[in-house]
């Protein structure tokens, strides 16, 4: 199983006179967990844009099991299976929580005009799927009981694990996670992990994600690549990373 | 207190200040005496009065609003009843109560009544055609007189030029009007609030000047004139029918009724309002309708997922437009005569307001709502001068006690098996 999902060369992006991203190259592999790490304003959230369309890259290929998707629109990158969260959450806060993961099932239902005007048995059908398979990811991340109630008024580390539900109800290829450990308590972040975990195992999710929390990067990720002021630092296992001395020089700054 | 001494005897000054233009007093000078024309002693009794009631109330604001916390809880309707009456199922035994009752009262009504009544589903229509735009996918449209003009100016011209009967010129009016929706929309929806909002109402203003100053095509400000009624498969409800029709009354043998026509109409009207009313609230719980609410939410969040963005404001645009035109072309059935000034900006304000004073996204509120907005005015036919006034007030008041709107709108409640 060595079959790239992701691949990404010699990404740059510039805004202006300011070259953010600069060369920046990463593979990812089916059911591998990459992590993007860095610091503060080192570029990764740019990547991450870049990756999922909300910026056109200056230069530099992206490759999705092999076909080119730089320059593309972001709706459509996200069809193709390359779905983020955001490092803010982004739910749609008036909306149910089960509202939210109906939407992200848009492109699977039935839209059909007349078929929803008259409710028709095809039209039914779809739209129970949708509610059976919101329901069984709602129980996933221990969201059942909050069906019902709008996203806005759910506390904070449920709203991130409605988040990552909502991207897996798009079926996604790769699950791009932008700081998802960012607010959450010790304990929130243990069930992150394992959120992670099962999503791996369960699910065959291929996970690339940013994250500042060291400690949950070292224990989940298989890969990491180590970006600082746009430009790539290192890359490789975690192991490889700790003992990186360029890695603790851009963290710690120089001794 | 005496804090609020100042700000009660400014308030107090500004009762009269308002109270001296609106009222039409005039000061003026009679010899060396300053005197106060067009005011009776009621007049000024009564603008004192309030002055004094206006000093009070400022003077003892804080006193009254903790007085009126610790009695009622702050809130006129208790929740449970509140949530009762915005409860789906509450809603919809309400509405079919409703629509039983719309088809049966004209036949018991009077004539001028069954007429507004005509004039307030117009506005239904277009209220909840708005309310797709505005209300769900949050888009500010200023310009939706604009289609609600090509659907009058679709129906007038097909037959006048061509003689075409109301029946098909209908879903022509809607799909002219749906036409032009997608047209607008193309370059402008990349806009967002305000900058839409301008945009639009640009638009709305170039139909109107459009159609004003086209005097080959459409008659420019004169307008289109004799537009036909519309008939009840073929039957016409005119005292003598054109040549080779018949006349309802002739064909059932029935005496010439001159209310038989405004009751015809305004079940036309009922029938298009209630399919409008429909349609919507089946587009509502569709996929597409919770795309709009989700766009409305948040943009880059629907674009992450894969929905395309321009797509699904575009499908907005389109069928609000589409509803505007339906409504035009009744509208210009209904009056035989379309001329520009039907289709000022100020319409386009009343539609909106329509909305918002509903409760953005509530249908049963969207109807309330044209009630009120088109009734009241109608009533008070002695006050027309204080219209806008009223209007305003009412804003403001709904502004202050309930900014959700009428009956603001409840989320469809989906059930989970446990």
């Amino acid at each position: 199983m060595t079959r790239n999902i992701l691949e990404v060369s010699n990404l740059s992006m510039r805004f202006g006179g300011l070259l953010a991203v600069n060369g920046v190259g990463l593979t990812v592999q089916k059911k591998q967990v990459v992590a993007l790490i860095g610091p503060n304003g080192a570029g990764k959230t740019t990547v991450f844009n870049c990756l999922t369309g909300f910026y056109k890259p200056s230069g530099g290929t992206i490759l999705l099991d092999g076909q080119p998707i730089q320059g593309m629109p972001g709706h459509e990158i996200a069809r193709k299976g390359v779905v983020r969260t955001f490092q803010n959450v982004r739910l749609f806060k008036e909306m149910t929580a089960l509202e939210n993961l109906l939407i992200a099932q848009h492109r699977h239902l039935n839209t059909n005009f007349l078929a929803g005007l008259f409710k028709t048995p095809a039209f039914r059908r779809s739209e129970h799927e949708a509610m059976e398979y919101a329901e069984h990811w709602l129980e996933r991340v221990n969201l059942k009981e909050f069906a019902n109630r709008t996203a806005g008024t759910l506390a904070y580390g449920q709203q991130r694990r409605l988040e990552i539900a909502r991207c897996m109800m798009t079926r996604p290829r790769i699950l791009m996670l932008d700081e998802p450990a960012a607010g959450l308590n010790p304990r929130e972040t243990e069930d992150l992990k394992a959120l992670i975990g099962v999503l791996r195992e369960d699910y065959n999710a291929t996970v690339l994600l940013i994250e500042h929390d060291m400690k949950l990067v070292m224990s989940i990720s298989d890969h990491i690549v180590v970006i600082n002021q746009g430009t790539p630092l290192a890359d490789g296992t975690p192991e490889q990373i700790r003992d990186n001395p360029d890695v603790i020089k851009a963290y710690l700054g120089e001794a | 207190m005496t804090r609020s001494l100042k700000p009660a005897l400014f308030s107090a000054l500004l009762v009269w200040a308002v109270a001296y233009p609106v009222l039409g007093l005039k000061l003026s000078i009679d010899g060396i005496h300053l005197i106060v024309e067009n005011a009776s002693a009621t007049t000024v009794t009564v603008i004192a009065l309030c002055s004094v009631l206006m000093f009070l109330r400022v003077l003892f604001n804080q006193q009254l609003s903790k007085a009126w916390k610790s009695r009622s809880g702050a809130s006129l309707v208790s929740p449970s009843v509140s949530n009762f009456l915005t409860l789906p199922s509450t809603q919809k035994w309400f509405i079919i109560g409703l629509i039983v009752l719309a088809f049966i009262w004209p036949f018991y009504g009077s004539r001028g009544a069954v007429d507004l009544a005509t004039l307030i589903l117009i506005y239904v229509m277009l209220g909840l055609g708005l309310n797709i735009v505005v209300g769900l996918a949050g888009l500010l449209d200023l310009g939706y007189v604009g289609f609600y003009a090509v659907g009058a100016y679709t129906y007038a011209l097909l037959s006048h030029y061509y003689g075409f009967s109301f029946w098909i010129c209908l879903p022509l009016a809607g799909l002219a009007a749906a036409g032009f929706g997608f047209l607008l929309g193309f370059p402008v929806l990349r806009l967002r609030g305000d900058y839409l909002a301008i945009v639009t109402l640009g638009f709305g203003e170039i139909i109107r000047l459009f159609l004003r100053n086209l005097t080959d095509l459409t008659g420019g400000p004169n307008g289109i004139s004799n537009i036909p009624k519309p008939t009840l498969f073929g039957l016409s409800f005119d005292r003598t029918a054109a040549e080779g029709g018949k006349t309802f009354y002739e064909f059932f043998g029935m005496a010439y009724n001159p209310v038989g026509k405004v009751i015809f109409l305004y079940l036309v009207a009922l029938v298009l309002a209630l399919a409008a009313l429909f349609i919507i609230n089946r587009l509502l719980r569709m996929p597409i309708g919770r795309a709009w609410e989700a766009l409305r939410e948040d943009e880059i969040a629907c674009r992450a997922l894969g929905l395309n963005p321009t797509i699904i404001k575009l499908s907005a645009f389109t069928l609000g437009a589409s509803f505007a035109g339906f409504a035009g072309s009744f509208f210009a059935a209904r009056q035989g005569l379309v001329t520009p000034e039907s289709f000022t900006f100020i319409e386009s304000a009343i539609i909106l307001a329509i909305v918002v004073l509903g409760g953005m996204g509530s249908q049963l509120g969207v109807i309330l709502a044209a009630i009120v907005m088109i009734m009241l005015p109608e009533m008070m036919r002695e006050f027309s001068e204080y219209r806008m006034l009223m209007f305003g007030a009412m804003m403001v008041l709904m502004m202050v006690w309930r900014p959700q709107g009428f009956l603001p709108m409840q989320r469809p409640h989906l059930e989970l098996r446990k």
